[in-house]
């Protein structure tokens, strides 16, 4: 778990993961276009993302592709956001479902 | 027609033969994911994922290939897509073992973009998958769906 947030504290990081999970599949080439950083630093990069398992990879032929793999986020969410959140989230879901009642009514 | 696939990752601490049982089997499905899916896991046989709660289908296909306890392919649809096999997409599962772990790979693929299948898959793994992973080190499931229910 420690791998996942030093993999997230990193703004080029989670730039890579916010593209990654607009479009899947990507190279290292394509993921290179629109960042402001050279090659060698986004392979290595995308290196630390993968070693965290937020990115997994696929190749294809010589072709590496990368994926967005969110499994880890949602172990954190489960251990660190769910635990400490349900009571003020189900009143929150409550008020959503009244409110989204009135106006579909 | 371009098709797109997600490829989702976890690595769980327990033996190879139990990962493999809890993804083929009602008994454990239902206990990490709700649902029960049903099928006799041979290749060309259909099989059906069903509410434990109300037997309701909500998702068939067809078994591809079954390598225990390494590789499944297995289609995947919605029942009213079960004749209609260009909506079925591919979900693969991968188990390897990685030094006192497994790694288990789910590559969703062939799915149509911006379908509905899309949109429910990619928030689906990841909890199920989190789910399974602490059913299997700790025995105990997760709510799976519990925030998806209360949110409906």
């Amino acid at each position: 778990m420690d791998d996942v947030f030093k993999a997230l504290a990193d703004r080029g990081r989670r730039k890579l993961l916010d593209r990654l999970f607009k479009r899947s599949g990507l190279t290292l080439s394509e993921l290179c276009e629109e960042m402001d950083m050279s090659r060698q630093a986004v392979a290595q990069h995308l290196g630390l993302l993968e070693a965290a398992n937020l990115v997994s990879t696929v190749w294809r032929g010589r072709e590496k592709h990368h994926y967005l793999n969110p499994v880890p986020i949602h172990e954190i969410y489960d251990r660190w956001v769910r635990k400490f959140e349900r009571r003020s989230l189900k009143a929150l879901n409550q008020l959503k479902q009244q409110l989204e009642g009135e106006r579909n009514d | 027609m371009t098709r797109t696939e997600f490829v989702y990752v976890t690595y769980i601490a327990a033996p190879q033969q139990r990962i493999w049982d809890a993804l083929l089997k009602p008994e454990f499905t239902r206990q990490y994911w709700l649902h029960d899916n049903v099928s006799d896991w041979k290749p060309g046989s259909g099989w059906e994922h069903k509410s434990h709660e109300t037997g309701e289908v909500q998702l068939v296909g067809k078994v591809v290939e079954v390598a225990p306890p390494k590789r499944l392919v297995m289609t995947w649809a919605a029942p009213m897509d079960a004749a209609n096999p260009s909506a079925h997409s591919r979900v693969t599962f991968e188990l390897e073992p990685v030094d006192e772990m497994v790694r288990l790979t789910v590559t969703h693929d062939e799915l149509v973009p911006g379908s509905d299948m899309e949109k429910a898959i990619s928030g689906g793994w990841p909890r199920v998958l989190s789910s399974l992973k602490t059913f299997l080190e700790t025995g105990k499931p997760l709510p799976t769906w519990a925030k998806a229910k209360a949110a409906r």
